[in-house]
């Protein structure tokens, strides 16, 4: 999330869990794959007792800018089903994005079944759902060339400061439509749109590469440009000079950018009800227990306006609601989808999530840290020596589920007696994010979006490990 | 025949005619079986299928695409593309020649995973999970296998028709241990082309990882700071990718002036004992095939001989933007994407020293094992270490909680100083770039020693 470089590679794990859900659907495919009721029934037939359908629909128009100049139009249209059957008690799982496909798809199903994990959940019926605006019908008739002019304007005003800067940008629109059915009678059905911005620039002197970049994202036709371009151009102030940063444990405070970028992985996985049941997640047994700083509250919030990270109900039907998992600085609640909620004896919390690859995961939808007081200017005033960060790179690699962060500060800045003096590099910070949370400083009293699905205000911690060469 | 619905004429025909400089189409079929164990629970178990398409367009220089799961009409999908493309392009089309090839590459199967019962492959797991949960102080395990088999055809308007085949065999076995709210993992990430055989061998590396999480709870942070570091081939190959393969990758440098200045042939990266190479001809491995998702053979690069810049991989854009030669590195994670320069089997190929002598001199160093991952911003990169341990007085000393390793292109492969007379491939995990993740792709090296590495403590 919120990487500001185009440029930016990884090595990871993730085996197959591509999650391909952006998008929308108005491709009828003789509504072979895309009825839920004759896969039900099919299902039924075949052997299972209880089965359920998930299908999404979905088109996207991507824009995509390099080197300062489109370079290319995208359109992608996909279609896909995922099955699960019960049968005596298992859960059997298939899915396909193959037209034709119900019997094949059926049979996969029931044939994993045998082997499949044990049933702890009911399906949901039909039931009121949460009033929650996802789709702008503005979204769907949004000319190309206008996207290409918002792609085109990013790139020009971020130019205009600095004219050697070499940009990358992408402008996309999507919409897609998400139906839930299973043998319970449930029938849950819902459209969403999502229109967003990214830019990415890149400046090379000699050896020495900065990279900056920021976006926004909305399920309505408008964005926030103004502020897009805003945040890079203070990113290209405060990197005008590069210092040097030194070993030690300083004070650091983290942007929004880069408290989605490092902490919101390592914090947000430890209230995961499925890391909870299985003694995964270090909050273990300390569900009411003040944990974290007096003043920090953190929401799931899937039912905000026209935010991409919002829904009606989850990816089994559930409604959704706004969780509160910490108040005050006390853990209030984890997230359950339907089958860890029965492993656990919890309730579903409307947290799941799924693409055609797996089944049900648990996920946090838009989160939100609530304001406090201090304005970002006054926290860098306050630091006699520190840092701030933009962005870490790296720092969803290693512990994250005892709450380890550590990364390579890709956009940092040194503060030096209450100012910023420079951009820092070669440096890394590492802390964890249970143990940094107990001692902030302060909370920053101004709040924004990151990457749609994060709104947070700016953390002042009161020292993390900052190693440098 | 991938795609039941697909005919050759008809795809031919589609393509033939059009108002573009270059049109090609691609279909994928994939059958993936998948299980999933958390803790004494077997999370999932499960199949899917995926089939799609893409049609790529190039016209004046400018690209349209266009992806769908619904196959018919494939000729409005094409004028789709190069309608697209033409409202991009507005110079001319660089794009490197290359032969047109008619070809069916069968597979080249070792140990089938299609042969192997779901029942079979399931207690296989159940034993490695119980082995891992059997060990005294773990609380938690996490496994997930994956055996993928894809179907790729590739049609383009200059006479190219090719049918290739892969099963990837993928794995990751993981240990928790857990004690008064610290908590500690290990973990390893295994993989193979067309061959189940690993999977049959686990249980030591099962055993291993759980006795080695619980080790952790007791282990040490590393204290930050720059020391002197030697990597094993499988952390080394993760450092290869991240810290030099990337910025090998010609897409980085094609269109950017300064990128170009810096990445010039010639140029020294290395002491005169590196040499690092890329190639999907190099047989069996994750990386490997026989033609690229543009249809080019594949071949073996070397990247760094002697020390010097004498390479980078290519598409046939970035190749024909800069006058080199195609290397075959264009590849697609799947059909909902077009391909993009990638890396195939990337390595350091193996010096003269034992390990002995590699750590010998270090009076205090860190010995790092494996990987928990790693990431490039091409100038600076980060890769974690699965397992770490002191060096002190020229030996192997105590287990350090996982660290983290950052370094900078211009300065850390001049700096790697020493290189092991041993070789390995790490085939686990996969690469990401630009939103298609994860593709497979090896990497490998003999032990390496590296002067001055910042060591992070987490």
């Amino acid at each position: 999330m919120g990487a500001l470089t185009s440029a930016y590679a990884t090595w990871w794990w993730v085996s197959v869990d591509c999650r391909n859900r952006v998008g929308t659907g108005t491709h009828e495919q003789g509504g072979v794959l895309t009825d839920p009721e004759p896969i039900l029934q099919a299902a039924q037939r075949l052997g299972a007792q209880r089965a359920e359908a998930f299908i999404v629909q979905s088109e996207e128009t991507p824009v995509r800018f390099e080197a300062n100049r489109l370079k290319e139009i995208n359109a992608r249209q996909t279609s896909g089903v995922a099955l699960r059957v019960i049968v005596n008690g298992r859960i059997g799982f298939a899915s396909s994005t193959k037209p034709g496909d119900v019997s094949e798809l059926v049979e996969a199903a029931l044939e994993t079944a045998p082997f499949g994990p044990e049933a702890h959940l009911d399906f949901p019926r039909d039931g009121p759902a949460a009033d929650v605006d996802v789709y702008d019908p503005d979204v769907e008739v949004l000319p190309v060339d206008e996207m290409i002019e918002v792609g085109q304007s990013l790139i020009d005003a971020v130019r205009a400061v600095e004219p050697e800067l070499l940009c990358d940008a992408y402008v996309r629109r999507g919409d897609s439509t998400v139906t839930i059915a299973n043998t319970n009678g449930g029938m849950f059905t819902y459209r969403g749109t999502g229109y967003s911005a990214w830019l990415n620039g890149t400046l090379i002197r000699g050896t020495d590469m900065l990279f900056v970049g920021d976006g926004d994202a909305s399920c309505r036709a408008q964005l926030d440009l103004k502020a897009v371009e805003a945040s890079v151009v203070s990113q290209l102030e405060n990197s005008r000079r590069t210092t040097e940063a030194r070993t030690a444990e300083l004070p650091v405070v983290f942007t929004p950018l880069g408290i989605a970028s490092a902490l919101i992985g390592p914090l947000t996985i430890a209230f995961s009800g499925r890391m909870v049941h299985q003694g995964q997640s270090p909050l273990v047994g300390c569900l009411g227990k003040a944990m974290y700083d007096a003043r920090l509250s953190l929401w799931d919030d899937a039912t905000l306006p026209y935010r991409p990270g919002s829904r009606p109900f989850d990816d089994e039907g559930v409604g959704s609601r706004r969780n509160p998992l910490i108040e005050k600085g006390i853990v209030r609640s984890f997230l359950y989808d339907l089958q860890t909620a029965g492993l656990a004896k919890a309730e579903s919390t409307g947290s799941a999530e799924r693409s055609m690859a797996a089944q049900p995961s648990i996920s946090t939808t838009s989160l939100v840290i609530d304001e406090g007081e201090m304005s970002f200017k006054e926290m860098v005033g306050r630091v006699k020596e520190g840092l701030v960060v933009e962005e870490l790179m790296g720092a969803g690699q290693g512990n994250v589920m005892g709450g380890d962060f550590s990364g390579n500060v890709l956009l940092g800045y040194k503060i030096e007696g209450g100012e910023i003096t420079g951009r820092v590099k070669d440096t890394m910070v590492a802390g964890n994010v249970h143990e940094a949370l107990k001692r902030l400083v302060a909370i920053g009293s101004e709040s924004r979006w990151v990457g749609g699905s994060v709104r947070t205000p700016p953390l002042f911690f009161e020292s993390l490990t900052v190693s440098a060469k | 025949m991938v795609g039941d619905t697909a005919d050759r004429s008809e795809i031919e025909a589609a393509i033939r005619g059009q108002r573009a400089d270059y049109v090609e189409v691609r279909l994928d079929e994939t059958a993936t079986n998948r299980i999933v164990y958390r803790g004494r629970e077997l999370e999932e178990i499960g199949r899917t299928r995926s089939f799609g398409g893409n049609v790529r367009a190039l016209l004046r220089g400018g690209w349209g695409f266009v992806s769908f799961n619904e196959p018919s009409e494939l000729r409005k999908r094409v004028e789709e593309a190069v309608e697209a493309a033409g409202h991009v392009g507005k110079e001319t089309s660089q794009f490197a020649e290359v032969a047109p090839v008619g070809d069916t590459v069968p597979l080249e199967l070792k140990n089938d995973p299609r042969t192997v019962p779901l029942a079979v492959k399931k207690k296989m797991l159940d034993r490695y999970n119980e082995t891992i949960l059997s060990v005294d102080g773990v609380t938690s395990t996490n496994i997930t296998y994956s055996d993928a088999h894809k179907r790729v055809l590739f049609a383009s308007s200059e006479g190219s028709y090719i049918e290739q085949e892969r099963i990837d065999v993928v794995s990751r076995l993981s240990a928790t241990a857990r004690k008064n709210g610290d908590m500690q993992q290990a973990s390893m990430s295994l993989g193979a082309l067309n061959d189940f055989s690993y999977v049959e061998t686990l249980g030591e590396t099962a055993r291993h990882l759980g006795e080695r999480a619980v080790e952790l709870l007791a282990a040490p942070y590393v204290e930050a700071g720059t020391y002197p570091v030697v990597l094993d081939p499988i952390l080394a190959g993760v450092f290869c990718h991240e810290a030099f393969g990337h910025l090998s990758e010609s897409d980085f440098v094609y269109e950017n002036e300064r990128m170009k200045e810096i990445m010039v042939l010639g140029r020294q990266f290395g002491q005169p004992h590196l040499n690092i190479v890329d190639g999907a001809a190099v047989p069996g491995l994750r990386g490997s095939f026989r033609y690229d998702d543009e249809g080019v053979p594949a071949q073996k690069t070397d990247l760094i001989r002697d020390g010097i810049l004498v390479g980078r991989l290519h598409s046939r854009e970035t190749a024909g933007k800069m006058g080199e030669r195609v290397t075959g590195n264009a590849r697609a994670l799947d059909y909902r994407f077009p391909p993009i320069v990638r890396m195939t089997n990337t390595y350091i190929e193996r010096g003269e020293m034992s390990f002995n002598d590699l750590i010998a001199d270090i009076d205090e160093g860190v010995y790092a094992r494996n990987w928990f991952g790693g990431t490039t911003s091409m100038e600076m990169f980060t890769f974690s270490a699965g397992e770490a341990y002191m060096i002190r007085n020229g030996k192997v000393a105590e287990l350090l909680r996982p660290v983290k390793l950052t370094g900078n292109l211009f300065t850390t492969l001049m700096n790697i100083d020493a290189l092991g007379n041993d070789m390995d491939f790490n085939q686990g995990g996969g690469c990401g770039k630009a939103g298609q993740m994860p593709l497979p792709v090896s990497n490998g090296s003999p032990h390496i020693r590296i002067r001055d590495v910042v060591v992070g403590e987490r």
